[in-house]
């Protein structure tokens, strides 16, 4: 399912003198089974953009398209459960949308909403318990005995149980620890592979960007100023520092190296990327 | 939804009326509560009216801002006027059907009801509208303070109500997040009978009120890391200071009652 952006403005409270405008002129386009990655610092308009891919919010102009569906300022509130289902939305910390007495009944509270049957959604509260890495045993716990990392991965599958095309992905890994961080991005990769998901990732991280994204819109004051394949985005170092967003570590480190005569064809931007690169060109060579 | 409440936001300025001692504010509005209902003719409406006008005026708060925060309260307005016009006896009868009627009395009083309202809730949105909420209750702090006498809790109360006040932005942040979370879950809050409403509302209370506790614990430890061991022996940041100008203020009220006590009748 594409979703594609025309011309997005946003803004909060219009006509009150709290007016508050956070999207300019938003155009985007989010091809089926891509894995996209959004930028920008903190009061971008990251997290209202995030909110126009599942009609949480409306455009105040322009108009959304998701899937088949167009949303404009004029959509009616209505009937848009089944955009919803369609496009799955971890929101930053989920583990405050935790609820129900058992994990497994929180699980399947999401695709109960949409119609599914209790025993299926059941069985969907099972296999996305194991997806984010929790055995069996927690199926009858309290979510509010958990940690805060397992309270995390009880969420995402409460999301993933709605059986999403497009799963958007708001900094899901703040506040993990790195052990759990890996591991989380791992699973939304694999997803993304086996199941062909369409991913939208949120994150300050430049290595998440760089390691799994295939294209990167980065944003500013509500306005997209940068868009590319992260080869292409990242390729501008000089810009990158300018607006306080940093590269990845290894296209950081192989700065150093080229400022110390090393070449690169192109800016490696992870760190295997960096080390075939740096094989490539002979790289025990000094130990002759 | 809740956006569009004016009454009780603080816009920031720099007028004569921000500037003024959070303490004359409070007593300032308070007393033109009580005094309101003293009015009882059009001269002494006019009168407060126009007072308020002027101190709206002095607060270089735009005038749209006192009108939409009427708004929301329109509707009770409208029903309690409507109560007195066709429930009051007296003076001159115009029309009459079963229990109702519209009588001379009853349009006097309709009127004045409603400019009352409105009147309060000017002032009431003045007083929010000019001062800081942490002002207003260092305020109140500072007014309780007679009440100690009689065991009164004055420093509990009034750090649980700076408390309050500092949280009700991030609650309202909160139930937002929470509310947007569950409707991406396919939970609908506008939607279906009176029942199904309520029931929607369980995945957005429970979340509040685990996320108010956590916030609770954590907060108390967080004070108590920094030395906090109740309101004995404890110095103060902010100080207010009562300076002439709330003395003229306090000055302007009392002309403003002997005014009004001229006019009545």
């Amino acid at each position: 399912m594409d979703i594609h952006f025309e011309q997005v403005n946003f803004t909060y409270q219009p006509k009150s003198p709290f007016e508050q405008r956070v999207l300019f002129d938003i155009d985007l386009d989010i091809k089926e089974g891509s894995y996209t990655a959004l930028v920008g610092h903190t009061g971008s308009g990251k997290s209202t953009l995030l909110q126009h891919l599942n009609a949480l919010l409306k455009p105040t102009e322009g108009k959304v398209l998701i899937g088949d569906r167009v949303i404009t300022p004029e959509t009616n509130n209505k009937n848009l459960k089944p955009i919803r289902k369609k496009v799955g939305i971890v929101f930053q910390f989920p583990e405050a949308q935790l609820f129900e007495e058992t994990v497994e009944k929180d699980i399947a509270f999401g695709p109960k909403n949409f119609g599914v049957s209790e025993e299926e959604a059941k069985v969907l509260a099972k296999e996305n318990l194991t997806l984010v890495g929790l055995d069996d045993s927690y199926l009858e716990r309290s979510p509010f005995d958990l940690s805060g990392g397992q309270m995390r991965r009880v969420a995402i599958a409460g999301v993933l149980a709605m059986e999403p095309e497009v799963l958007v992905l708001d900094e899901p890994t703040a506040g993990l620890d790195p052990q759990g961080r890996k591991e989380m991005m791992e699973m939304f990769e694999r997803l993304h592979q086996e199941k062909n998901i369409t991913i939208i990732l949120v994150t300050h991280l430049m290595d998440d960007v760089a390691n799994f994204a295939d294209y990167v819109y980065v944003l500013e004051k509500g306005r997209i100023v940068k868009r590319g394949t992260p080869a292409e985005v990242f390729q501008d170092v000089a810009w990158l520092h300018e607006k306080q967003l940093g590269v990845p570590t290894a296209a950081e480190f192989a700065q150093r190296l080229i400022a110390k005569g090393v070449h690169f064809d192109s800016l490696p931007l992870t760190a295997e990327a960096l080390a075939d690169a740096l094989l490539a060109q002979g790289g025990l060579a000094h130990d002759e | 939804m809740m956006n569009k409440l004016i009454l009780g936001r603080y816009i920031p300025g720099d007028s004569l009326i921000h500037r003024l001692d959070p303490r004359a504010k409070l007593i300032a509005s308070f007393y033109f509560i009580g005094i309101i209902f003293f009015a009882n003719n059009w001269q002494s409406y006019l009168f407060l009216t126009l007072f308020t006008l002027g101190s709206i005026y002095l607060s270089k708060v735009d005038i749209g801002f006192f009108i939409r925060g009427v708004r929301p309260l329109l509707w009770l307005i409208l029903f309690t006027v409507a109560l007195q016009i066709f429930f009051t006896s007296g003076g001159e009868v115009y029309w009459r059907w079963g229990v109702f009627q519209l009588t001379e009395f009853g349009l006097r009083n309709g009127i004045f009801i409603f400019c009352r309202f409105v009147l309060i809730i000017f002032m009431s949105t003045l007083l929010t509208l000019t001062t800081p909420p942490l002002e207003l209750s260092d305020a109140i702090e500072y007014l309780l303070r007679p009440l100690k006498a009689i065991k009164f809790p004055v420093h509990e109360i009034s750090l649980m109500l700076s408390i309050a006040l500092r949280f009700v932005p991030t609650l309202m942040d909160e139930t937002e997040k929470i509310m947007n979370a569950q409707r991406a879950r396919g939970v609908d809050f506008s939607e279906g009978n009176l029942v199904q409403k309520m029931k929607a509302v369980v995945p957005l209370l429970i979340p509040l009120f685990v996320s108010s506790f956590n916030r609770a614990d954590d907060l108390a430890t967080a004070m108590e890391a920094r030395g906090y061991q109740g309101g004995e022996g404890r110095s103060k940041y902010r100080v207010l200071h009562w300076e002439l100008r709330d003395t003229i203020t306090i000055i302007a009220f009392v002309i403003l009652t002997i005014g009004l006590i001229y006019l009545r009748n």
